[in-house]
């Protein structure tokens, strides 16, 4: 006996309501979308400039306390939260600080960084400093807009190569559910306020690699479809094929996410909002490839007339069966 | 139909065998390191017992290469250093000055005028002769050694109410920018090897950035102390002492204070006597009342200026200048002859040493600004590491596990597979010395999940081949053959966007693009021939009537 997550010769309708899921889609892209510029992401000093120390020490961390010794430094905004995590031993109480950006080009200076760790260790003896990363504004901005080109450039150099694959209207729906996918986990993270950082755009291009992984499985799918269904109904034929990788989306999904929950709860919290975000986009990038990319096909219609013979054709069995 | 050629099954085999084989030195990473290690030092400095020993813990003729911990893993110090290009500029209009009024000696007295850093405006006694002097000062000008400024000259000369000014042309503005990175690299380089650490990364970004990634160095502040400071040594004669920080120091002078004099200023002439150019040798050594001092020698024009200075000056004091700050002004108590002197001032040990070692690097040509620092402690990559490793091997069980429950005995193949997969996934990142880094791990984690995906294309495929009853081998070859579009089209997508992250992304986000693209690369390798061959030789063997996916 088999473990199947997906009932076999399904005829599940994911098309019933696909007007209502395309809005439903559209709706949430506008709410993360509002949430982004209203709320903002909570940049890291990646992008934003600034310095974040890393403090360690074996009694728990009192924010109170460690904010009065910086209080004298007259440094700005300073942030300091406590960072709590399932691998941290007993006596290994983790605080992130985070300081504003302090002039116009350089890093934090040697002083400014040597005058908190001497106020820290005056209120806590023991305490340690895992880490210091402090980026100025010149390259925080440059790093933004690399970031900004890199996302953009990948979204580009998929519609091209889906449409070279398959038709035009493919790579749009392709292209649409990207858009959708990293709207949304950008929109979640602005929710959240969760640390947006370099890595983040890491997970975001390769929410763009899965959600595409997903698409282009089932396109695949639609277009063998086609041509071998050349009489049925342009929805029958999406929901068919739908149905018949759903199987094989789920397996993928699965164990995919069985190995990210791994990470997220074992790996450390240093890469755990980098994981968050892979986790959210496999969840959205496997909705957005049905319920956006293959709606968005039925909505713009097909080419039905495969007669021509096509340079394009996946395989040469493709019409074996028909 | 199910079949595969010999040279095929052999070939298939030897590309899961070697790249296990180069990613086997990363199951034994510390003896191999210290292996690695000591034969470096071998080469470098000879042979000891200890290092044999060393040598010793890993057989020679295997495979050393290792993935490189990256700085979040192994901790150390990472800076991006702007270098200030502009600065040499300044000290060629100033080395332009005493050039221009020799030519022009002859014909009219001329005399400096205020003007920005880059430009050196100079006033002619006489108006009249402004063309004349124009050309003189043209004729000064040398042919730019690059090439792309074939043609051009080094300095532009042009002429506004009565002054000659001259800039550096475009030409050799770009030319010494070159100049000044790779002497600047060179240094950067030279002052952190001194200090003797282990692989280092120095590298220039972009036109006028260095990123300098040391592991295993306590921290960035400490890196800085070693390359940020210029160390611009030079001697120069001394006009006037004095504590007003605002006096107005003349033309062709400077105002520089003093390091240990609190609130005393030097006015000294701007065109130095000796440069720490022509230096060959400093020392960290003690001055006769036991303070640390640094002790120095001269080259041969270097010995004979300061000799000729030194004899033509006696009683008269002199500064000794470090990147615009007198260290100390002693008096000129007689002629110096043989080139060699001390500097004292008020050091500690420790600063003497650097000093000295800051002096036989050289000068950097231009200033830094740092632009990017971060210091990663080896407590916290150890904890990465850990965690890192935990999370992996759960991620992995998991992964085998319900790949078994899902597919039987394909699930096994898949599974061995997915083991090669991720050895050669290290064989390669060995192969090329690629730096894993903690999103790298997280790439890894992420293959692990997603390199079951191409098997399972091809396992749904077959299950689906198998109800139009066809029997099993006719199911199996369909089930490949017609998979492949979708697997090939699905992984080509995320090859372009790991490729983007590569090429855009620097650190860390690199680390994970390595990581992602050769997982792609591996996974499709592992999926189409790898579980193929195992199926294929599981079916020629047993011969299966029905078979369950």
């Amino acid at each position: 006996m088999r473990l199947r997550l997906f009932k076999e010769n399904s005829n599940f309708d994911f098309f019933k309501h696909w007007k209502m899921w395309l809005g439903i889609s559209g709706l949430m892209m506008v709410i993360a979308f509002a949430s982004f510029m209203i709320q903002g992401l909570n940049f890291g000093i990646d992008f934003r400039g600034g310095t974040t120390i890393r403090t360690e020490s074996p009694l728990a961390v009192n924010v109170a306390e460690y904010r009065g010794a910086m209080e004298t430094l007259d440094l700005g905004d300073i942030t300091i939260t406590e960072v709590f995590d399932p691998t941290f031993r007993d006596d290994q109480n983790v605080a992130m600080i985070r300081i504003q950006a302090q002039d116009e080009q350089e890093a934090v200076t040697v002083d400014t960084i040597e005058a908190v760790q001497a106020a820290l260790k005056g209120v806590r003896p023991d305490i340690k400093f895992t880490s210091v990363e402090s980026v100025g504004p010149k390259v925080s901005g440059e790093l933004i807009q690399t970031a900004a080109i890199a996302v953009v450039l990948a979204i580009g150099a998929v519609l091209i190569y889906i449409w070279l694959r398959f038709e035009w209207q493919f790579a749009v729906g392709a292209v649409l559910a990207l858009v959708h996918d990293v709207l949304l986990t950008i929109g979640i993270f602005s929710e959240l306020q969760i640390r947006f950082d370099l890595a983040i755009i890491a997970a975001l291009l390769t929410i763009v690699g899965y959600s595409l992984n997903d698409t282009v499985v089932v396109f695949d799918r639609v277009r063998e479809n086609l041509r071998k269904y050349k009489k049925r109904d342009l929805k029958e034929v999406l929901n068919l094929s739908i149905n018949e990788t759903m199987s094989r989306t789920f397996m993928t999904s699965v164990t995919t996410l069985l190995a990210l929950i791994a990470l997220f709860v074992l790996g450390g919290d240093v890469i755990r909002g980098f994981v968050f975000a892979m986790i959210w986009g496999v969840i959205v990038g496997t909705y957005s490839s049905i319920f956006v990319a293959s709606a968005a096909l039925l909505y713009l219609g097909v080419k039905r007339d495969w007669s021509k013979p096509d340079a394009n054709a996946g395989n040469q069995y493709a019409n074996i069966d028909a | 139909m199910l079949q595969i050629d010999l040279w095929k099954r052999i070939a298939i085999a030897l590309t899961c065998a070697v790249g296990l084989w180069l990613a086997l030195p990363n199951a034994f990473y510390g003896p191999v390191e210290q292996h690695n290690d000591a034969a470096k030092a071998i080469e470098l400095s000879g042979s000891t017992p200890e290092l044999e020993a060393q040598l010793a813990l890993w057989p020679d003729w295997m495979p050393s290469g290792l993935v490189n911990l990256g700085l979040d893993l192994r901790g150390g110090a990472h800076l991006l250093a702007e270098v200030k290009v502009q600065d040499v500029y300044a000290a060629r209009m100033e080395a332009q000055w005493p050039e221009v009024r020799d030519a022009l000696r002859s014909l009219t007295p001329v005399r400096r005028q205020q003007s920005p850093e880059d430009e050196l405006r100079v006033r002619l006694n006489d108006p009249d002769k402004m063309a004349q002097a124009m050309e003189i000062v043209r004729g000064l000008a040398r042919p730019v050694t690059t090439l792309t400024g074939a043609g051009a000259n080094d300095i532009d000369v042009r002429g506004e109410d009565g002054m000659i000014i001259v800039t550096l042309s475009d030409a050799e503005k770009q030319a010494t920018d070159e100049r000044t990175m790779q002497q600047s690299l060179e240094i950067i380089r030279r002052r952190i090897d001194e200090v003797g650490t282990r692989e280092p990364t120095i590298q220039r970004q972009g036109a006028d950035r260095i990123l300098i990634q040391v592991p295993g160095i306590g921290s960035a502040a400490e890196l800085k102390e070693i390359i940020g400071t210029t160390a611009q040594l030079t001697f120069n004669p001394v006009v006037n002492r004095g504590s007003d920080a605002n006096a107005n120091p003349g033309i062709g002078n400077k105002l520089l204070p003093s390091v240990d004099e609190e609130g005393a200023y030097y006015i000294v002439e701007s065109a130095p006597v000796v440069t720490g150019e022509e230096l060959v040798d400093a020392q960290p050594s003690f001055d006769q009342n036991g303070s640390p001092a640094v002790s120095f020698r001269f080259n041969t024009s270097g010995a004979r200026k300061f000799g000729n200075y030194t004899a033509e000056n006696i009683g008269a004091p002199f500064a000794i200048i470090l990147d615009d700050e007198v260290i100390s002004a002693p008096t000129i108590q007689s002629h110096i002859p043989g080139g060699s002197g001390i500097i004292t001032g008020n050091f500690g040990v420790e600063e003497s040493t650097n000093l000295a070692v800051l002096l036989r690097a050289g000068a950097l040509p231009a200033g830094l600004d740092f632009l990017e620092e971060r210091t990663i402690g080896p407590e916290l990559g150890q904890d990465s590491i850990d965690a890192g490793k935990v999370a992996t091997i759960i991620a992995f069980v998991a992964v085998l596990v319900f790949m078994f429950l899902s597919y039987g005995l394909f699930g096994i193949f898949a599974n061995i597979a997915l083991i090669i997969n991720v050895g050669m996934i290290f064989g390669l990142l060995s192969l090329v010395g690629a730096t894993l880094t903690l999103p790298g791990i997280a790439g890894i984690v992420l293959t692990v999940g997603m390199a079951v995906d191409a098997n399972v294309l091809i396992f749904e495929r077959i299950r689906e081949e198998l109800k139009t009853a066809k029997g099993p081998a006719r199911a199996i070859s369909l089930g490949y053959e017609k998979a492949l579009s979708a697997i090939v089209d699905a992984n080509i997508t995320t090859l372009i966007t790991a490729v983007i992250l590569f090429v855009m992304g620097s650190g860390p986000v690199r680390g994970f693009a390595i990581t992602l693209g050769f997982g792609i690369i591996t996974s499709v390798f592992t999926a189409i021939f790898v579980t193929r061959l195992l199926v294929v030789i599981w079916f020629e063997a047993r011969r299966p009537k029905t078979i369950e996916v």
